[in-house]
């Protein structure tokens, strides 16, 4: 699996917000801190483990948190049209 | 229809009105009566563009680039790409009138992300009455381009008594052209379109079809038999319910007029006693966050005690400001869309009359510079 973003969708970082927003036709959202990490590793070249490696190397969690939370997330972003898996 | 999971406070939804010009003479055009006053004072390219680079430093993200026709603009490709730069997704709004395979490529290539294009009917014969001019054709071509070049793309269909039974055959096309989003736009009733409110209104009986029309749609959308997301709302004067105007006033919308003058919504320069402070004058930021203008109806002091004590008010804020004012003479009443207003009785006369047969059908005012003027010379006769 190499998550990417949906070619409709453009991921920023936002100063005003201090935060990742995601932006579409009609519509913005404010992403929280660790759906924004995670899409912004999602380029297309990364594979999900790639992405659970990375942010275990940025994050101390314990083994197996941050990759059910990774790929949970990838889940609902799917089911919401945001990223293609 | 703006996503409501963003937060207060920042105007993140910006609308650039370009020009109040148009090809078109639209009956329930948004624009101010006296549009043409405005093309002599048309902000410049290098005033818009230290605009919008002021807008994207409050936080703004949502262009959208309208008019008017914002094709007739020959800089729009230059404020495109100023605008990507900046970091803004970038929608334009257009007629489709003017949009060649040339220019379309061009804006691409300076970053434009998304087009809206109007359609009013699914008959060449019906689309150019009611717009005044030979556009069915050149809108049809004009979605065709966008979408031969994958662009997102939202139809946006105003409607009205005219052509509320054309949804269906709306539908139909644009499914098959591939549009991804279709906002079915029950007009509202400002400016041109109060002017022609009489004529435009549907019957709440042809409102109730175009509903079930639009629900047999979604139906279809969920068996996967098409992929369009479809917008759809009963206009505020039936639902007994007020809009949640703007999201607010100076919430998170930010529109700016041709001339530089910075509102929030389209309508506001219909308020009277109000000062609309420009961008030639002042900065964004100031306007924004100081002026008296965008404080003016902020929160929740200003309410009348109906709207104070009311458990909806952080819905709906009271509604809008413009229809309190148009139909009440009050901008700071309830908007009398609200069942719970003491004006409410007025909407619901307004709307028991569309319901009733027009014995004498009175000609739609034309969307011209001159048609103002003819109006009241006829009054006074």
């Amino acid at each position: 699996m190499t998550p990417s973003i949906a070619p409709r969708f453009i991921l920023r970082w936002e100063p005003a917000q201090q935060a990742h927003l995601l932006l579409f036709p009609e519509g913005v959202v404010k992403l929280n801190g660790s759906a924004g990490e995670i899409l912004a590793l999602c380029d297309g070249r990364r594979s999900a483990p790639e992405i659970i490696d990375a942010l275990q190397q940025k994050f101390d969690a314990p083994d197996g948190v941050i990759a059910e939370g990774v790929y949970r997330f990838f889940s609902e972003a799917e089911s919401k049209g945001w990223v293609l898996t | 229809m703006s996503d409501l999971s963003i937060p207060r406070g920042l105007p993140m939804w910006l609308t650039a009105e370009l020009t109040y010009r148009c090809p078109l003479k639209c009956s329930w055009c948004s624009n101010p009566l006296d549009y043409a006053a405005y093309t002599a004072n048309e902000l410049d390219t290098d005033e818009w563009k230290r605009v919008l680079t002021e807008a994207r430093a409050l936080g703004a993200v949502q262009l959208g680039l309208s008019g008017g026709e914002p094709l007739l603009r020959d800089d729009l490709e230059v404020l495109v790409a100023h605008a990507d730069k900046l970091g803004f997704y970038t929608n334009l709004i257009t007629s489709g009138v003017g949009l060649t395979e040339a220019r379309l490529d061009a804006l691409i290539a300076a970053g434009l992300r998304q087009v809206q294009l109007s359609l009013q009917a699914s008959t060449a014969t019906l689309t150019d009455r009611l717009v005044d001019a030979r556009a069915h054709a050149l809108k049809l071509e004009a979605a065709r381009m966008v979408k031969a070049r994958g662009l997102p793309m939202v139809l946006n269909v105003p409607l009205f008594r005219h052509n509320l039974g054309e949804i269906d055959a709306l539908l139909r096309w644009a499914a098959e052209l591939g549009i991804e989003y279709v906002e079915l736009a029950n007009i509202q009733y400002y400016n041109w379109a109060l002017m022609n409110r009489a004529e435009l209104m549907p019957s709440l009986e042809a409102l109730r079809e175009a509903e079930q029309v639009v629900e047999r749609w979604r139906e279809a959308g969920k068996r996967g038999e098409h992929g369009m997301t479809l917008y759809f709302v009963i206009p505020d004067y039936y639902e007994g319910r007020p809009k949640a105007c703007m999201n607010g006033w100076g919430n998170i919308h930010l529109t700016i007029a041709p001339d530089g003058i910075p509102m929030p919504c389209v309508e506001a320069r219909v308020l009277p006693g109000l000062e609309f402070p420009s961008v030639r004058m002042h900065s964004l930021d100031w306007i924004w966050n100081e002026s008296p203008l965008f404080k003016r109806f902020r929160g929740f002091d200003w309410m009348s005690p109906t709207c104070r004590e009311c458990p909806d008010k952080e819905k709906d804020f009271g509604g809008c400001r413009c229809q309190a004012f148009l139909l009440t003479g009050d901008a700071a009443a309830t908007d009398p869309a609200c069942s719970r207003s003491p004006d409410h009785r007025e909407v619901a006369e307004i709307t028991r009359r569309a319901g009733q047969p027009i014995h004498f059908h009175m000609p739609l005012v034309k969307r011209a510079a001159t048609a103002v003027i003819a109006e009241a010379t006829e009054e006074v006769q």
